[in-house]
């Protein structure tokens, strides 16, 4: 079979450097002032893809209980990045963790308690870190909208709040229109998959000599799972800001009451 | 008749200082109480702390002696029902922005602030901003409060729904309502039965 598994080596990675020296020319040629970047990205990502390629060799040569550790940290990781776009919710690390380990464990525990997938690192770990990416953009739309929507329209939330709704009760439009900010990336996404472009996993297994229609029914599984980790993500990142924009008494909270005197 | 609120030395804190200090006054159960003064002397703040949409940073709001903020917050919001400068329509027909209420009882509820019943159907935001500000105070008496509380009442007014407002605020606390409302206009304040001075 004319597949590219273990076609590439160390010469190849080099001989491909050759594309980005076509786009440094180009920025050259163009004044777009790019090049530096572009070099450091390519150390960049030659060092972390490196380094995590060693990591998943080490984890995957019988130390398969150090999945656990490897997905956690690429949750703290991901819940800093969150956590700083996000940075006017108050508390926004801790909402970016919870919503992000909740939505990477009930979703891979789903596929695992179905029996879809195999508890194996082999599986896990890379299935973990698609929920992640695809989550952190969930949880952050999530977060930046829900906020940004209460504190612009605090007058509105507030006359709902003075009739005696619940802090719950009285965020609910703002709540849904945050929460669908978050699922249509993913839903639009899912709908077009493999009409527009060919998603990430199945291209790997195809270049990997596997049976395009094996490729397929992974994607599938993949998909919906994307879709699931961020409906979980968004909801529970919803929730805590929620919780984290009103007291315990309902009121909103501090720093989005006091805009004027 | 007593006092229903207490100012007892309260402070409340803004970015940049305090926006009230050292604030001490009574407003009792009956009749319309108007809280005057410059703007930017907190009084919308003030009016905040009755229905505890804030809370102060330093000494305490009494309602019939007790810390207001001993009371379950719901049921406070239900007794003392603030109504905004800005009148604020929720999406809907006016009927919807009045809660559950029968169909007569939002007709009567209309009436009691000056608007048709006819308007029950309309949208919420398709009412002149006089109506839009009668109906968030229908709005406020559907839920049956002992208490209102009005920031400003008239300030997003014309004269003339001015003062058909002023009239119904007047004869709500002819009715029985403690009425407390915040106003920097020294003439509406004469309508009312006692004055509370916010210096600067």
């Amino acid at each position: 079979m004319n597949d590219l598994s273990g076609a590439v080596g160390y010469p190849d990675v080099a001989l491909a450097v050759a594309l980005v020296v076509a786009g440094a020319t180009i920025s050259r040629l163009r004044g777009l002032g790019l090049e530096g970047d572009m070099g450091v990205a390519v150390v960049r990502s030659f060092v972390q893809l490196l380094v995590i390629g060693y990591v998943l060799a080490f984890v995957f040569d019988g130390r398969g209980g150090l999945s656990g550790v490897l997905l956690a940290v690429m949750v703290v990781t991901a819940s800093l990045t969150v956590g700083r776009r996000a940075r006017r919710v108050p508390g926004a690390r801790l909402v970016a963790g919870v919503s992000l380990g909740v939505a990477t464990v009930a979703t891979l525990g789903v596929l695992t308690a179905l029996g879809i997938v195999p508890v194996d690192a082999r599986t896990i770990v890379p299935l973990g870190s698609m929920v992640l990416s695809n989550a952190m953009a969930s949880a952050a739309l999530v977060m930046t909208t829900l906020r940004d929507d209460l504190a612009a329209s605090r007058r509105e939330v507030e006359a709902r709040l003075s009739l005696a709704q619940t802090a719950h009760q009285a965020s609910l439009p703002w709540q849904r229109r945050a929460l669908r900010n978050g699922m249509l990336p993913i839903v639009d996404s899912t709908k077009v998959v493999g009409l527009v472009a060919l998603p990430g996993a199945m291209t790997g297994m195809i270049l990997a000599g596997a049976d395009p229609l094996e490729a397929v029914r992974l994607q599938m599984v993949v998909m919906y799972m994307l879709l699931g980790g961020n409906a979980f993500a968004a909801v529970v990142a919803g929730e805590l800001t929620i919780r984290r924009l009103f007291t315990a008494d309902h009121q909103l909270a501090r720093e989005l009451r006091r805009v004027t005197p | 008749m007593g006092d229903r609120f207490e100012y007892v030395d309260v402070r409340v804190d803004g970015d940049d200082g305090p926006i009230v200090s050292g604030f001490s006054a009574r407003i009792p159960a009956e009749g319309l109480t108007a809280i005057v003064g410059p703007s930017g002397a907190g009084k919308t703040t003030l009016l905040r702390l009755l229905n505890r949409l804030d809370d102060p940073d330093g000494g305490a709001v009494l309602l019939d002696g007790v810390d207001v903020r001993s009371y379950d917050v719901l049921a406070l919001r239900r007794r003392v029902q603030f109504v905004g400068q800005v009148p604020v329509t929720f999406p809907g027909a006016v009927a919807d922005n009045l809660g559950d209420l029968s169909g007569d009882e939002a007709a009567a509820l209309l009436g009691r602030v000056g608007l048709s019943p006819a308007l029950l159907t309309r949208e919420a935001d398709r009412l002149s901003v006089g109506e839009a500000q009668r109906m968030c105070l229908a709005r406020a008496l559907a839920i049956r409060p002992g208490v209102l509380a009005l920031d400003e009442p008239t300030a997003a007014l014309d004269a003339a729904s001015k003062d058909e407002v002023e009239r119904l605020v007047r004869s709500l606390a002819d009715d029985g309502l403690t009425v407390v409302m915040v106003t920097h206009d020294q003439r509406q304040a004469r309508l009312a039965d006692r004055v509370v001075e916010v210096g600067r």
